[in-house]
């Protein structure tokens, strides 16, 4: 549904993207996760045709972004990080204007309406000024704006960002359900773990490039067994001195020690006996994005 | 056809309906043009003199409000589902200019309503030329307006276009004094300045004294360059951009 072929753009000297590809099937949520800066932002404003790519090619629903842009335009819905209601008109309204940029009108755009601010819970609010509501409501509004005309693709920007985690699970289930009863596809971009481990398929992007990539499962299974993390009073000295002992490599970050091992548990307890005393707090978890993604980049996302 | 002028008349309408929502900036765009004039034209016993340069500064003020909005706008706001839904950009163009248009319109007619206090009176037929002129210059400065902003990052860049080029090419307009008298190079100035027309077009049907070169020039000179701004704004809209900003 979604094809991206070898893109690469750049900001005078800068390079924002770098040869990415990847492909997004039908009817799947797919994520783009990574930290601020890492190329999100320009990829989605390609594949949102509102930029131009300095070289390679996107495709959505078989329409090239760059050679048709309004083919792509037909097909897409768009949820932006940043409001793209009108504040000072009614949900209402808002979605009637939506409408008619699409060349929605009449009977046909009013049952759109109707069914879209039922879909998303919002069938109370439609007479309410876009002000008046709460960041989660409106985000709802924005989705079911970019769903009026009844798009293969929805693109969604960090539109999750702002609200609390309440609403952030409350947009999930809308967004999950929307997969499912609509077949639509979606593409997200993310920083948030969380979010990105509820796609089928993700991305991880990183100063530009693709530094992996598979489902949320897949990518933890890179790193075998276990996370253990220390906090020690001297981590440098601490790393060289476990390396040796123990032959793992731990990473150093923040004053802190990342091991990645099997049988992290029996670890733990070697390593608290051989360094008594040296070792403030101890931690063990299942590998998650995050680990991810500092085992591929050694940065953090957030 | 409905593809084309639907996405132009909600945006037309979305206008008239965020105006009618915020009245005070009625308030705020006819309030200091009729201040100025008030104060100039008493102070120099001739308010019929600086009338029509007050009405073109109404006007200005209400178009440049509405296009400074489109910077904040395309960052975010309304603007950003536009640009990327298949309505064809010269629509989105037409109908924000328009929209901007017919409330700088609609000021200008408040405006109007001041016209005895400079010893005008208009007969009520001679009110459909008038508001006709008043329209046509609103959309002229409307396209200017759009032009300036289009580009534009931020909306201080905008302020400062406002000072050192609108608000000067009004002074030199005929607003504050006649082409007839002007010197040297400012004469010259005004002569090409496409707002010198805008004065004239307004002094000629209200029959106020520097009407020259009268009516029919000065609506054939107005209207090209509301045209010219148009194609202009058609044009830079379409264009695609390769930059950062949203």
């Amino acid at each position: 549904m979604i094809e991206v072929k070898n893109l690469t753009h750049r900001y005078g000297d800068r390079v924002a993207l770098s040869n990415v590809s990847f492909e997004v099937k039908k009817g799947e949520i797919f994520g783009l996760l990574g930290p601020n800066g890492g190329g999100k932002s320009t990829l989605f404003r390609i594949l949102s045709t509102m930029m131009a790519p300095t070289s390679g090619a996107a495709s959505i629903a078989g329409h090239d972004v760059e050679r048709d842009p309004a083919a792509v335009r037909r097909a897409i819905g768009v949820v932006f990080q940043t409001q793209s209601l009108d504040k000072a008109l009614t949900v209402e309204e808002n979605l009637r204007a939506q409408g008619h940029l699409h060349a929605l009108s009449g009977a046909d755009l009013r049952e759109r309406i109707e069914r879209a601010m039922e879909r998303l819970g919002l069938a109370d609010r439609c007479k309410d000024l876009v002000e008046t509501l709460s960041g989660g409501l409106r985000r709802r509004v924005e989705i079911a704006k970019a769903l009026l005309h009844r798009p293969q693709v929805l693109l969604m920007d960090e539109a999750s960002s702002g609200l609390d985690p309440a609403a952030r699970r409350d947009l999930s289930r809308h967004v999950e359900s929307l997969r499912e009863h609509e077949g639509v596809t979606i593409l997200l971009t993310t920083h948030i773990l969380e979010e990105a481990g509820r796609c089928d398929r993700l991305i991880l992007l990183h100063q530009g490039s693709i530094v992996a990539h598979g489902s949320p499962g897949e990518l933890r299974a890179r790193i075998g067994g276990d996370v253990v993390v220390l906090e020690v009073a001297d981590p440098q000295a601490m790393a060289a001195a476990i390396e040796e002992r123990f032959g793992v490599h731990p990473s150093v970050g923040d004053g802190q020690l990342r091991v990645e091992i099997r049988d992290g548990h029996r670890f733990i307890t070697e390593v608290v006996e051989a360094f008594p005393g040296a070792i403030d707090s101890v931690g063990l978890h299942k590998p998650t994005l995050e680990d991810v993604f500092v085992h591929e980049t050694g940065a953090s996302i957030e | 056809m409905s593809s084309f002028f639907l996405p132009a008349a909600t945006l037309w309408q979305r206008e008239l309906v965020r105006f009618w929502r915020q009245k005070s900036r009625v308030l705020g765009v006819v309030a200091s043009p009729l201040v100025f004039w008030l104060l100039i034209g008493y102070g120099s016993n001739d308010l019929g003199r600086f009338y029509s340069g007050a009405l073109v500064l109404t006007v200005m003020f209400s178009a440049i409000f509405s296009t400074i909005s489109i910077i904040e706008d395309r960052r975010e706001g309304f603007l950003l589902s536009m640009l990327v839904s298949p309505a064809p950009r010269t629509s989105l163009v037409l109908g924000k200019i328009l929209g901007s248009a017919t409330l700088a319109w609609i000021q200008g007619l408040i405006f109007l309503a001041f016209a005895p206090l400079a010893g005008v009176s208009i007969h009520p037929l001679d009110l459909i030329p008038v508001a006709a002129a008043i329209f046509l210059i609103s959309f002229t400065l409307t396209g200017l307006g759009f032009v300036i902003a289009w580009r534009m990052e931020s909306t201080a860049g905008f302020h400062a276009i406002m000072n050192l080029l609108l608000v000067p090419m009004w002074m030199v307009s005929g607003a504050l004094f006649p082409m007839a008298t002007a010197h040297g190079v400012i004469r010259a100035i005004m002569w090409i300045n496409p707002l010198t027309y805008s004065i004239t077009l307004l002094n000629s049907l209200l029959g106020l004294p520097n009407a020259y070169p009268g009516a029919f020039t000065s609506t054939i000179v107005t209207a090209a360059f509301g045209l010219v701004l148009l194609l202009i704004s058609g044009f830079m809209a379409a264009q695609k951009s390769t930059r950062s900003a949203a």
